[in-house]
């Protein structure tokens, strides 16, 4: 074994420099092998998401994709026939701050589907927005007539028990989602057939 | 001692998180879920096992004065690297974990081996050390993070044991939970060590 270089400055530099040098070469070399991989990740994340969330679709969402606000939009179609936008929201209300979501609408302004994309909630309890028990009573609802808070608020979502903070936000995030298809339907009127269905909700 | 000796010192004898108590944190914030414990502990142990060795090996060429920083630069670049490659290849796991991996920089177990082991010893005692501490970490958070999640959510390895609508003990999973299991898991194992002198 060699002796150990001795604590002087020229050495302390030298020593620290030359590890930093390597430290970052590699990490160079490593953000380079998983940088394609890591945006592959979020990008097939964000299609199977859209996929969930919408019915059967053959254009690819992510090349329209629109952000407003923090929120991002997506419009389906199949065979060039607008079938919903999928938009991903989120809140900061959730019991550990922030989550996002995937909401569904079809045309006609209900809701397809939704679907949990990044959450920390409580495991057990706010986690429990995933399941099929809780998000089912948004499915096929249209937030103009279905109040989006929880009952203890006066509205119609039924909250997960021991979760009415987790359940709040799920309902805040879906309402700006809401919000958001609405805005994009005044605002891109000349693809007025989801407009003029819109305007048949609300008479 | 042996070279087996320096691997499994770090399984029970002194285990990183029953004996000596070291990165506590991670041990009581991931284990909520099995599977949580098992990839912390997967992380822990590649990070534990490179910079062991390679602070091993380049001992000599790092004067004492500035050993910490150096450590610290060693440790930082795997953490890095596990970082990325949990991000690119596992997003799911790497979402539930967030930033308790970055957070491995400052493990102490990472810090405390590099400082206690391996910058005095040789090459393969560093990497059986570092193999061993890290299985002996990951054993010990998968186990406290697989009965967290049996008592509170009565699953293990997200493989449900009980019928959907049971009662589970939901403290368990909170905060307090992991407390109340760690302090009786570390009673646990001590009074078996001393018993089976282990």
């Amino acid at each position: 074994m060699g002796k150990k270089i001795e604590s002087n400055l020229k050495n302390m530099i030298l020593s620290l420099a030359l590890i930093s040098l390597a430290a970052s070469a590699a990490l160079g070399m490593v953000y380079n092998l998983t940088k394609g991989p890591i945006e592959q990740a979020n990008k097939a994340k964000e299609v199977s998401a859209i996929t969930e969330v919408l019915p059967a679709f053959d254009n690819d969402p992510t090349a329209s994709a629109k952000e407003a606000e923090g929120l991002t939009l997506y419009k389906g179609a199949q065979a060039e026939q607008p079938v919903g936008v999928a938009i991903k929201t989120f809140t900061d209300k959730g019991f550990s701050g922030y989550f996002s979501l995937m909401v569904g609408f079809l045309p006609d302004g209900s809701i397809h589907n939704i679907s949990v994309l990044d959450q920390k909630e409580t495991p057990g309890l706010g986690s429990k927005m995933k399941e099929d028990k809780f998000k089912n009573q948004f499915l096929g609802k249209n937030p103009e007539t279905y109040k989006l808070l929880v009952k203890k608020d006066g509205g119609d979502v039924d909250a997960i028990t021991a979760a009415t903070i987790s359940s709040r936000a799920y309902c805040d995030a879906v309402q700006k989602a809401y919000d958001l298809w609405k805005a994009q339907l005044t605002e891109g009127s000349s693809d007025s057939e989801p407009a003029d269905s819109l305007k048949g909700v609300n008479q | 001692m042996s070279n087996l000796k320096h691997f499994t010192n770090g399984l029970i004898k002194e285990n990183p998180t029953f004996v000596l108590v070291l990165g506590a944190c991670p041990t009581l914030a991931v284990t909520t879920a099995s599977i949580n414990g098992l990839g912390m502990g997967a992380a822990t142990t590649f990070v534990l096992v490179f910079s062991n060795v390679l602070i091993a090996l380049f001992k000599n060429f790092i004067p004492d004065k500035v050993r910490i920083a150096a450590f610290i630069v060693v440790i930082a670049t795997f953490v890095t690297i596990v970082d990325l490659v949990m991000k690119a290849f596992t997003p799911d796991l790497y979402k539930t974990l967030g930033i308790f991996i970055p957070l491995i920089v400052v493990n102490c177990i990472i810090l405390g081996r590099a400082e206690a082991f391996a910058q005095k010893n040789k090459v393969l005692p560093a990497l059986l050390d570092g193999l061993g501490m890290g299985l002996g970490f990951t054993l010990a958070i998968t186990l406290l993070a697989s009965v967290r999640e049996l008592l509170g959510n009565g699953s293990v390895f997200d493989i449900k044991l009980v019928s959907e609508n049971a009662k589970t003990m939901l403290l368990f999973i909170l905060p307090p939970g992991a407390f109340i299991t760690y302090g009786y898991m570390i009673a646990i194992v001590n009074r078996l060590k001393a018993k089976y002198n282990l």
